[in-house]
């Protein structure tokens, strides 16, 4: 369609170039990729003799100095309407793009086709989204019983509230917590800050903990949103820590030492450590003494430590979870370096109500993050509907209770199935996954292979599993299945769809 | 077991924890902490400082509580909703309930008099309208970029466009003389004073209606805004938070009917990004619904990404779908909202102005822009923040200074007035006329005094005429909290 001009960008001398900006007071600065690029067609289209262009045509200059060198794309006049958009932020470019995370990739296929026994049953079976869907019914009931809606209505909590949490809120919620977490401890409402959601909680730490360009150290395999949560729009830097199947993939304070020295010969400031515990996406738990080896590393180095414990009433093995904060009760010092994220999203299933906290005992950080989170702070209908279940401790026992019963028993079964296949799996105590080792299935041992199978599993046998490498696991072969997302029956319809796959795998090799 | 001061571990935190970036040590908030010391309450402390300062609607709380009580359909979580339960609660999806945009997109079109519609598809949520201008500054500019932003302007702006993203705000300044019109010799100024400091400008900030002027812009400045973004080829961000607050003509003009005018070649529909919220519209601040809706794809889908950040609870979202549904409910529910504004806005500034005090003509808003330039001293901001002070400490009111708001010229103040019930507005009233009364006591004497010595020549300000002295004479007052004016007040300080 006609040819087409290129004004090509020419380096010029700096003396030059400010000149003719000078003299130009309409100047604009462009980015240096940035190429006119018309055909002939609109080049006659944008000229000044033309009808159909409107006024204003000013004589433009586009000038920039980057790096260092220099350019100037000669122009004669800028069209009303630039054939160079006006660009959004560096820092929203990698987020805008379509993102080829299997992580989110496996989230869209889902959505697009979601499987249902009755109205879909060829569609994607969910193991993807660490929802726990086991015990909604409860939670269901209680609320029909307790809820007439005059509750709702009356009242000024529909105006502005405390954007850290209405004060019943954040003391049920540290009521709640305190069950959870430990307990023994028990909670101060003034120590916790409400988020919607632990998403900004952990973001809101990050901005409180490092400043732009310092990082955190987070043991591998983990959690694939604390990419986003951590580095989207903090600045922050994410230094993986490997762990080994050989170890169970538990967290090693010589590897966090090596890490750190290798940070800080590259000029890297370390801010902290960030770890899940109960782990997302194997399963374990930190232990008592790992847990007072990690303070003292922290100690050693001056950092803080950043405990995401939002699975800790999600333990159904036969293990005790203890938390950070119950190491830091043990000890009158440093406890302002410790800072735990929880939420209610995975322990009460309630992920679409937006329920997060922060707990610290650092004054600073506890003023800072007041104030951050009134960019998430939560819906106060919410809270005034949840403040009277989290309050009411038969119900929340009796939940927590019947919770674990019903993880214990969809993870024996899920295993069994597993077993049955003779796939390997890491015998974890807690969450709402299973660490499940395909590496057998795959065609090389490697990333490749890792996604190749990954891709099968998706797109051949129709099940959503998140594999290793979106966790920045070390060693391929591993994927993170949830398995609160499925009814029970449809545990055998998720094995047969692996086994086709394995199948097709052993064939081909 | 208490907080643990940062002494005792001394961890580095970073800047932006320990700077005040936060913007909550600048004097906006320290009528809101007079405030919190000392409440009003009618019946536990009726001398205690009455809030002018928030612009909360609560005119028609009522009819949004009747709603909630004979529609138990919609929320999941009484037994009339219950079956939805499971399906919500656990439903996280950064789009949104569908039936939730598309409630949402059908109301902007309400508001906006069904003259343009809205597409559901490029709504996004965000953590209330504080969120969605975080959320739209990450998107559009990096560190270091600025936002042009006429004055005066929101307060908050400075905290959420700014704090969190390093991006910088430049006034585009506006005066009373033209009734503080936006004028394309200030963009420009403001454009090439941005060029010349070296500072890259991404795009333009209005609030349409504004706050806290509580006008709204004609159609031929709208238009000269659209073809300026244009031929700068920066974004242009509207925040139209208020857009059901207009209560008379004229009427708002949205920049989503301003854009249907133009052809394609004529205005980059890319460049164009609008604010809402329902907090002020529907007095729901605390429902934290905040939408960044956007023409530009690209931006969709990155707010939507970012959105995870300040996710408005599926709940919430559930319960305002079904409300906005309610046609009827929803129509009735503006009209009233617009005559009770009217009705308050009125008879607010009648009151006002028997006592000699002036606003900004306005259409729309939950506040007024009251007018004491008469009562400086001088007419300087120290002059303003002392007036401001005397009336945050002696009348008990809190009122917002023009300065916090960046307005160029001393002596403006916001005075928010649909967050309070009638009679707390008499008594707000009341107080008003004390002080006015008294400041022209004050004003007497020291004439009087001056004339008797014929020692120094002063030229004080009497505002008002005799005449308009004895009927605010004839007013009932309250039993003021404020002792009378003492004659070296500087309110009525001589000038030489």
């Amino acid at each position: 369609m006609g040819c087409f001009f290129c004004w090509i960008v020419v380096s010029f001398q700096r003396g030059i170039a400010r000149e003719i900006e000078a003299q130009n007071k309409w100047a604009q600065r462009v980015e240096m990729s940035y190429f006119f690029v018309l055909s002939a067609d609109d080049a006659l289209l944008r000229s000044p003799s033309s009808s159909r262009t409107r006024t204003s045509m000013r004589p433009t200059l586009a000038l920039q100095v980057r790096g260092g060198g220099l350019g100037l794309l000669m122009c004669s006049h800028l069209p009303r309407k630039s054939v160079v958009p006006a660009p959004l932020s560096r820092r929203a470019v990698p987020i805008y793009r379509p993102n080829h995370s299997p992580y989110y990739v496996g989230l869209d296929r889902v959505r697009e086709d979601p499987y249902d026994r009755v109205a879909n049953p060829h569609g994607v079976i969910q193991l993807g989204l660490s929802d726990n869907k086991l015990c909604l019914d409860l939670i269901e009931d209680w609320m029909s019983k307790h809820f007439e809606s005059s509750a709702i209505g009356g009242g000024d909590f529909a105006m502005y509230q405390p954007f850290d949490g209405m004060p019943e809120m954040k003391l049920a919620m540290a009521g709640f917590m305190s069950k959870v977490l430990g307990g023994t401890l028990s909670f101060d409402p003034s120590n916790v800050v409400l988020t919607a959601g632990a998403t900004p909680a952990i973001e809101i730490l990050c901005f409180c903990l490092a400043d732009h360009g310092n990082a955190f150290l987070v043991p591998t395999p983990y959690y694939p949103g604390f990419d986003r949560d951590m580095t989207w729009r903090t600045g922050v830097e994410v230094i993986p820590v490997h762990c080994r199947s050989a170890d169970s993939f538990t967290l090693s304070i010589t590897a966090l030492d090596q890490a750190f020295d290798q940070a800080m010969k590259k000029g890297l400031k370390v801010s902290g450590v960030l770890i899940s515990n109960p782990s997302n996406p194997v399963g374990n738990l930190l232990s008592r003494d790992m847990l007072c080896n990690l303070l003292e590393f922290a100690r050693e180095k001056n950092i803080h430590i950043i405990s995401d414990e939002i699975f800790a009433g999600s333990v159904h093995g036969d293990a005790e979870f203890v938390s950070m904060l119950e190491i830091l009760d043990l000890v009158e010092y440093d406890k302002g370096r410790v800072h735990v994220v929880y939420g209610l999203s995975k322990d009460l299933s309630v992920a679409g109500f937006r329920v997060g906290a922060i707990h610290s005992y650092n004054e600073d950080v506890l003023a800072a993050s007041k104030k951050l989170t009134r960019f998430s702070s939560i819906s106060s209908l919410t809270q005034r509907l949840l403040v009277p279940m989290l309050t009411d401790s038969g119900f929340i026992n009796t939940f927590l209770g019947t919770n674990r019963d019903r993880s214990r028993e969809t993870y024996k079964l899920f295993v069994e199935g597993l077993e049955q296949l003779g796939v390997n799996y890491l015998d974890s105590v807690a969450g709402s996954y299973c660490w499940v080792d395909m590496g057998g299935f795959m065609s090389s041992y490697s990333e490749k292979g890792e996604l190749e199978l990954w891709e099968k599993l998706l797109e051949v046998s129709k099940v959503n599993a998140t594999p290793g490498s979106a966790c920045h696991c070390a060693e391929p072969g591993w994927f993170r299945c949830c398995f609160t997302t499925i009814l029970k029956d449809d545990i055998p319809v998720v094995m047969d769809r692996i086994n086709k796959v394995a199948k097709l795998c052993k064939h081909a090799r | 077991m208490g907080s643990h001061s940062s002494n005792r571990t001394r961890v580095p935190l970073s800047r932006m924890a320990m700077g005040n970036g936060h913007g909550e040590d600048s004097p906006y908030f320290d009528g809101w902490k007079a405030y919190q010391i000392d409440p009003f309450d009618p019946a536990e402390n009726p001398h205690g400082v009455i809030q002018m300062g928030l612009a909360e609607n609560q005119l028609c709380a009522d009819l949004i509580e009747e709603w909630l009580i004979d529609h138990p359909e919609g929320s999941i979580c009484t037994a009339g909703g219950s079956d939805k339960f499971r399906d919500i609660a656990n439903f996280q999806d950064y789009h949104g309930l569908p039936k939730f945009r598309n409630g949402i997109a059908i109301f902007m079109g309400k508001v906006r008099g069904n003259r343009v519609k809205f597409d559901p598809d490029r709504i996004v949520m965000s953590g209330g309208a504080t969120g969605a201008h975080d959320l739209i500054a990450f998107c559009l500019a990096d560190p270091g970029d600025a936002f042009l932003v006429p004055t005066p302007y929101y307060p908050g702006f400075d905290r959420d466009l700014c704090w969190r993203t390093g991006v910088k705000i430049l006034p585009v300044n506006c005066k009373s003389s033209n009734n503080f019109k936006i004028t394309k010799k200030a963009l420009e100024e403001a454009y090439n004073g941005a060029v010349d400091a070296g500072i890259r400008v991404k795009g333009l900030i209005i609030t349409n209606p504004s706050n806290p002027l509580g006008t709204t812009l004609d159609r031929a400045t709208m238009k000269d805004l659209v073809d300026f973004v244009n031929e700068m080829n920066i974004h242009l961000v509207c925040d139209e938070i208020y857009a059901a607050t207009l209560f008379r003509g004229p009427d708002f003009i949205s920049i989503a009917e301003v854009i249907e005018e133009y052809d394609d070649d004529c205005c980059n529909r890319d460049l164009i990004h609008i604010i809402y919220s329902l907090s002020k519209d529907m007095g729901l601040p605390g429902f934290r619904i905040g939408i960044v809706y956007s023409y530009n794809d690209d931006v969709v889908r990155c707010g939507r990404k970012m959105s995870s950040f300040g996710l408005i609870s599926s709940q919430t979202q559930h319960l305002i779908a079904s409300m906005l549904s309610d046609d009827e409910f929803v129509e009735r529910f503006i009209a009233e909202s617009s005559a009770r504004l009217a009705k308050r806005h009125g008879y607010f500034t009648h009151e006002l102005e028997r006592v000699g005090i002036r606003c900004l003509d306005s259409n729309a808003g939950l506040f007024v822009w009251m007018d004491l330039r008469e009562l400086l001293a001088e007419q300087t901001f120290e002059a303003e923040m002392v007036l401001w002070r005397v009336v945050i400490h002696k009348v008990k009111l809190n009122v917002s200074p023009g300065s916090s708001f960046h307005c160029s010229e001393p002596g403006w103040y916001r005075v928010c007035i649909a967050n309070m019930d009638d009679q707390t507005m008499e008594i707000a009233l009341a107080r008003i006329r004390s002080f006015v009364l008294e400041n022209m006591m004050g004003n007497c004497m020291r004439v009087v005094r001056s004339k008797e010595s014929k020692a120094v020549e002063c030229k004080l300000k009497v505002s008002f005429s005799n005449r308009k002295m004895e009927e605010v004479m004839k007013m009932p007052c309250s039993m003021s909290p404020c002792s009378p004016m003492p004659p070296r007040s500087p309110l009525v300080r001589a000038r030489t």
